[in-house]
């Protein structure tokens, strides 16, 4: 994992609840060449859930039942993360940073016959940064 | 106790070819753009077979095999199915040994489990699927005296299946043999980490279907299964695996209009109840097997019994039992019979699972046994293999909430029936769920509440077929292993016939 994170586009007050590290990044600017503008939905469950899904923007509607967690800033585009606002509830404390890391990745996200996977790497929020989120 | 020798071995059972295409047609055809993945075995972390890299192309020629055998396996009588899905099972049964071999090279579970479970569910599928098209009959409704509504049942045409990768074979012949029975042709992918058994078992039973009946192309998911999942060739998709992946397919399919069944994860709670701990006798001995069951095939089972719910008042007690238990597991080389838990499907899941002990840590939650990699010797050192864990702490946490799909189960306790069912509730998911205790009312009881399609009553890990297996909230759609999956897989064709000379007299 590369140290160097890059917080989420709503850096500042309240903390963004998303970043990139360099690493992920620099595939997202491969990605996009390739495939056009992307977002991510978090996953949930079973074989190959947990994972941060990365899809062409739009491919995966979302609506009502999802929770914009905030955009990843890459080099001259953003890319929208979305979770499942019921899994949300069980993640609100969360922050999540996306990696890569070699592997076979899961499910259609586009990552996956580079030969590498997206990867949430989470921690808790600490109480400065809840209080300013819950206001 | 049988050592078999790895496929590739001298002495081996099963061998695999150092290349695979696709299955189209009946025959094995290259991929279209030429490009090949790597297959390694979890037992030992090296590759041993490369697999055909599919796209969208590959998909369209395997649509069109199926499309070409579609109408006329449609037509065949029930009986000429039944005798052909008796034919494969049979073909199955007398291979075996050998299937056993490679969904275990594969995938990495223990060869007892294989050979007695995976195995023998998958024949007795088929044969199950024989028997229930024979049976089943269409309806007709007398809407009165000379008007009659006549209702069959006709295939759907070709339908696309995406298989998972913890029982490689077995998901597919769930999925498969009502399809078949139906009179559908099949487009089938298996999971990238996982392609090669079900070739293996398509191989075996080449001369006994028609050719392009099924087909089977693999691939990543993006490049071989979306173009299945969102083709207008298809008349249905059936897909197990996780929920984003779940909700996408629906998705594709809300677009040509057409059905779906999903099967997608679960957290299942397995509830002790204090009166499990009246005596030591084989019913307690039998509830602290229930108990482990979470070490079955690694883990990697939507039904995992990943929460053990236990009441207060016997919780010391049994969780050391059952610790004790968890530590008598026998961890080694999958291939040998008496290996009890062998290696995790591969090494991105080797590496979720290890995070998932950070997490829990993290969280505050004490680990009382297992916890991390198992380093194994020798050939084995290069495979992906974890120890069985048992982790205790609260419901809210993400260990608790998250499927990890590992030897790790949860553990928590709860004061009494309302409360236990609360828990067992207190989830995304719906899938299965365990129910322990002497008293039969309090169990019943305890089964109607609990939200889940599957709630095992003093057993676990069970999947006969006739029993229905499916999901209740996030956790899907449908009901497989079971006669009313034959309606997943069928249209219904009303004729409304008026027998009456009589006009109605409106014009």
């Amino acid at each position: 994992m590369s140290d160097d994170v890059r917080p989420g586009q709503a850096a500042g007050s309240p903390p963004a609840r998303v970043a990139v590290t360099d690493d992920a990044a620099a595939l997202l600017v491969k990605l996009r060449d390739k495939h056009g503008d992307l977002m991510f939905h978090q996953s949930g469950g079973c074989c190959d859930g947990s994972s941060p899904m990365c899809y062409p923007d739009g491919d995966f509607i979302t609506g009502d039942a999802d929770v914009h967690l905030g955009d990843l800033a890459v080099d001259s585009f953003t890319v929208p993360v979305w979770m499942s606002r019921s899994q949300f509830e069980y993640w609100k404390h969360t922050h999540l940073t996306i990696d890569v890391v070699p592997g076979r990745g899961a499910g259609f996200s586009v990552e996956a016959p580079e030969g590498v996977r997206f990867l949430i790497r989470s921690r808790l929020f600490t109480d400065d940064e809840w209080e300013l989120l819950r206001d | 106790m049988t050592v078999y020798a790895a496929p590739g071995t001298e002495g081996a059972i099963a061998s695999f070819r150092p290349r695979y295409d696709h299955w189209i047609g009946g025959e094995y055809v290259p991929p279209a753009n030429g490009q090949y993945f790597e297959n390694p075995s979890p037992v030992t972390g090296r590759t041993f077979t490369e697999v055909a890299r599919g796209d969208a192309d590959d998909i369209d020629r395997a649509l069109d095999a199926a499309h070409g055998a579609a109408p006329a396996w449609g037509r065949t009588s029930v009986t000429e199915r039944a005798i052909i899905l008796n034919k494969i099972a049979d073909r199955m049964e007398e291979h075996l040994e050998e299937l056993a071999v490679a969904e275990t090279w594969e995938n990495g579970k223990p060869v007892r489990e294989t050979l007695n479970a995976d195995m023998p569910l998958a024949i007795d599928h088929f044969r199950y699927f024989a028997g229930a098209i024979r049976a089943q009959e269409g309806s007709i409704s007398e809407i009165d005296g000379d008007t009659i509504a006549y209702h069959f049942h006709e295939p759907l045409g070709v339908v696309g299946q995406i298989i998972p990768w913890n029982f490689p074979i077995l998901m597919a012949v769930w999925k498969l043999a009502p399809a078949l029975a139906a009179g559908n042709a099949v487009v089938l992918k298996p999971a990238e980490q996982t392609p090669t058994s079900i070739l293996f078992l398509m191989e075996l039973i080449a001369d006994l279907l028609p050719p392009g009946v099924v087909n089977v192309v693999n691939g990543f998911g993006a490049e071989a299964g979306k173009p299945l999942a969102s083709s207008s060739r298809i008349r249905k998709i059936a897909f197990t695996g996780e929920t984003t992946t779940g909700r996408l397919i629906m998705q594709y399919a809300s677009q040509n209009i057409i059905p779906v069944t999903l099967e997608l994860g679960g957290k299942s709670p397995n509830i002790f109840f204090s009166d499990v701990a009246a005596a030591r006798d084989d019913f307690y001995d039998k509830a602290l097997e229930g108990f482990t069951m979470f070490a079955l095939n690694q883990g990697e089972v939507c039904t995992c019994p990943s929460r053990a719910l236990i009441q207060s008042d016997i919780y010391r007690d049994f969780l050391a039992d059952a610790v004790a238990r968890t530590e008598a597991v026998k961890q080694g080389n999958p291939l040998d019979t008496d290996t009890m838990i062998g290696a995790q499907a591969s090494n991105d899941q080797l590496e979720k699972i290890l995070s998932y002990f950070d997490i829990g840590k993290a969280e505050g939650a004490k680990v009382l046994t297992g916890g991390h990699r198992a380093e194994l010797e020798g050939d084995l050192a290069g495979g992906y293999y974890v120890t069985p864990t048992i982790f205790e702490g609260k419901n809210e946490m993400r260990i608790f909430q998250e499927e990890i799909f590992g030897p790790v189960v949860a553990v928590t306790e709860f004061a009494d029936f309302d409360d236990a069912i609360k828990i067992a509730n207190d989830t995304l998911y719906g899938l299965g769920a365990g129910v322990w205790s002497r008293s039969g009312s309090d169990a019943y009881r305890a089964g109607r509440a609990i939200e889940a399609g599957r709630v095992w009553t003093n057993n676990y890990h069970a999947y006969p077929a006739a029993a229905a297996f499916g999901g209740y909230k996030g956790s899907g759609v449908g009901r497989e292993n079971h006669k009313m999956m034959l309606d997943h897989y069928q249209q219904t064709k009303n004729l409304l016939v008026s027998y009456s000379p009589n006009k109605l007299g409106f014009f």
